[in-house]
């Protein structure tokens, strides 16, 4: 299998394996999770605290204060991965005729440069939030398979990417088969791993927002 | 190499060309093909000795574009020449002789020259049934092996002898294959592209003439100094990519102003050719200076390597039909597995015995 055809195969059947199999995985959590329910709270509301899921939202996405103390490279790794990831994943031209090839929608993307600044940031954060995983004992003790698989799912299309933009090392057609190949992987680990979060997060922050504002917790 | 006849030099200057002309055609291959200054002289003094070699042109399952790119240049010029001089041993678009006569003369020139000529293929072999394909009544597949055994070297031209090309595009009829498929105990050089860039096939020529070898060659059988690099790193209109200027369609104001192709399908990205360095024409433009996206041409099987106006980031194929019956497929299994967890939970809230303090004080 020649390079081009492997990138082929990733851009055909490839791609349509791995979203269908991440849109099976998503309806099938999402579906399981919400018909799970929660048990009937029997007693009355501390207070009335309209929007306090919705409020949760917003707060448990700033840092909490003594964050930066505490766990610096958590607190920064953790903000420049995820703005970085997202920079790149969501303004980066060819991203975004992905997106316009599959579902019609676009919007304008940012230079190159810019976007290149935003993935090396990405990449740098992830190691340092791989580090530090290693070397603090706590951290290490917390860690199991998946969160390292939940890691390298990341890290391998932001690598790869980084490697086709450039032009390193390997040939640009091997590079952007392995990164069109690499971001299947994680669309077909997404649902089943704790990348679940990528859909979930806002639900359990406002699920949490509302049970606590009932239980008088200030959101 | 020693053939008989005229030398190549003797040969242009009875054509009008000039020992300048002739020198600077030199310069200009070695410069093309990465060679430093010091081996012009070299490749004069070779070219210059070289008698006409014997090339025996063998035209299988093609389109004839790429004789056609080779020989209609716009004005007679040095490659254009030497190509002419070069090739006229049998080559049956060219030729004036037909029938008995035209393969009297391939036969004649492998007798003379065994061992010696160099057979240049354009067209893909048909496997399929022997009879998709014959010249003179001989299949390609017989007519390529027969005169292949007495050849120097073999240089497949065009990407349907280089890969199987148009032909072998899927579903294949005719069991398309290139040259490389059945020739394996000779150097074969493949110079692919639909068409090849003309100076491409004589700078390898003047390579072969001057060093007696072909040129270094890539992972398929290309020669490096060519294909050594990928249109979109050569192209001039990297910048705008780089800066996120791209033309939406053919005649918005970003093609105008020469923005990248990217997002009309150029697969400049994933090529590897000459055209924008060398350009075609003698150097006049190339397909995406001339306001068109790079199909990829010299690659194998580019034309199954999805629609040609995709940008190379987009999905070959539509997903929506398979991603939606996965997603109705998710929510179904999800409900049934909301059945399953429900009945679980009512099965435990049945099976649930209550204790009470006294059963506890009964059981001590």
């Amino acid at each position: 299998m020649s390079n081009l055809e492997l990138l082929t195969w990733a851009r055909g059947p490839g791609l349509s394996i791995a979203l269908a199999v991440c849109a099976f995985g998503i309806l099938l959590r999402l579906f399981e999770i919400f018909s799970l329910g929660r048990k009937a709270d029997l007693s009355k509301a501390r207070e009335h605290s309209p929007g306090s899921g919705w409020r949760t939202i917003v707060s448990r996405s700033l840092p909490p204060p003594g964050l930066m103390k505490r766990a610096p490279v958590t607190y920064i790794g953790g903000y420049v991965f995820h703005l970085g990831f997202a920079i790149t994943l969501f303004f980066f031209v060819p991203h975004i005729e992905l997106v316009r090839g599959l579902t019609g929608l676009s919007w304008p993307g940012l230079p190159t440069q810019v976007v290149d600044i935003a993935a090396v940031a990405a990449i740098l954060a992830l190691i340092a939030v791989l580090a530090s995983r290693l070397s603090n004992p706590v951290k290490r003790l917390l860690s199991g398979v998946q969160d390292y698989l939940a890691w390298l799912l990341t890290f391998l299309p932001l690598l790869t990417g980084y490697l086709a933009f450039h032009h390193l090392l390997i040939d640009y057609t091997l590079a952007l088969a392995l990164h069109i190949l690499s971001v299947e992987l994680l669309l077909v680990a997404l649902p089943f791993t704790k990348l679940f979060h990528t859909v979930s997060v806002f639900i359990s922050r406002w699920y949490n927002g509302d049970i606590f504002g009932r239980k008088g917790v200030a959101s | 190499m020693a053939f008989d006849g005229p030398t190549i030099a003797e040969t242009l200057r009875r054509q009008g060309i000039s020992r300048r002309g002739f020198l600077k055609f030199c310069a200009t291959t070695a410069s093309l093909m990465a060679l430093p200054p010091s081996m012009v002289p070299a490749i004069a003094a070779a070219l210059e000795q070289a008698r006409r070699p014997s090339v025996i042109w063998l035209s299988f399952q093609e389109c004839t574009g790429c004789t056609e790119s080779l020989t209609r240049s716009h004005t007679p010029s040095i490659e254009g020449l030497i190509l002419e001089q070069i090739s006229l041993d049998y080559h049956h678009t060219l030729q004036a002789a037909s029938g008995e006569a035209a393969e009297a003369a391939r036969e004649a020139a492998m007798r003379e020259n065994h061992g010696k000529y160099l057979l240049v293929v354009d067209g893909s072999i048909p496997l399929g049934n022997p009879g998709y394909s014959t010249i003179a009544g001989v299949s390609n597949l017989d007519m390529l092996k027969e005169t292949a055994a007495g050849a120097a070297a073999v240089i497949a031209v065009g990407s349907c002898a280089a890969y199987g090309g148009l032909p072998a595009a899927l579903p294949n009829p005719t069991g398309a294959v290139p040259v490389s498929a059945i020739i394996k105990d000779k150097p074969v050089m493949n110079v692919p592209g639909c068409p090849p860039i003309p100076v491409v096939i004589t700078g390898v020529l003047a390579h072969f003439l001057t060093f007696a070898a072909l040129p270094e060659l890539d992972d398929h059988g290309r020669p490096k100094v060519f294909y050594g690099e990928s249109i979109h790193d050569r192209c001039y209109r990297r910048p705008f990519y780089d800066q996120g200027k791209f033309a939406e369609t053919f005649d918005d104001e970003g093609a105008r102003k020469g923005w990248c192709l990217f997002k009309l399908g150029c697969k400049g990205p994933v090529t590897y050719n000459a055209c924008a360095t060398t350009k075609w024409n003698q150097g006049v433009s190339f397909p995406i200076q001339s306001g068109h996206g790079c199909i990829g041409c010299s690659e194998p099987g580019f034309w199954d390597m999805g629609p040609l106006y995709k940008p190379l980031s987009m999905p070959i194929a539509p997903v929506q039909m398979m991603v939606g019956a996965a997603a109705a497929g998710g929510a179904i299994a999800g409900a049934a597995m909301a059945l399953r967890n429900r009945a679980a939970k009512q099965s435990a809230q049945a099976a649930h015995q209550k204790v009470t303090v006294a059963d506890l004080e009964k059981a001590k």
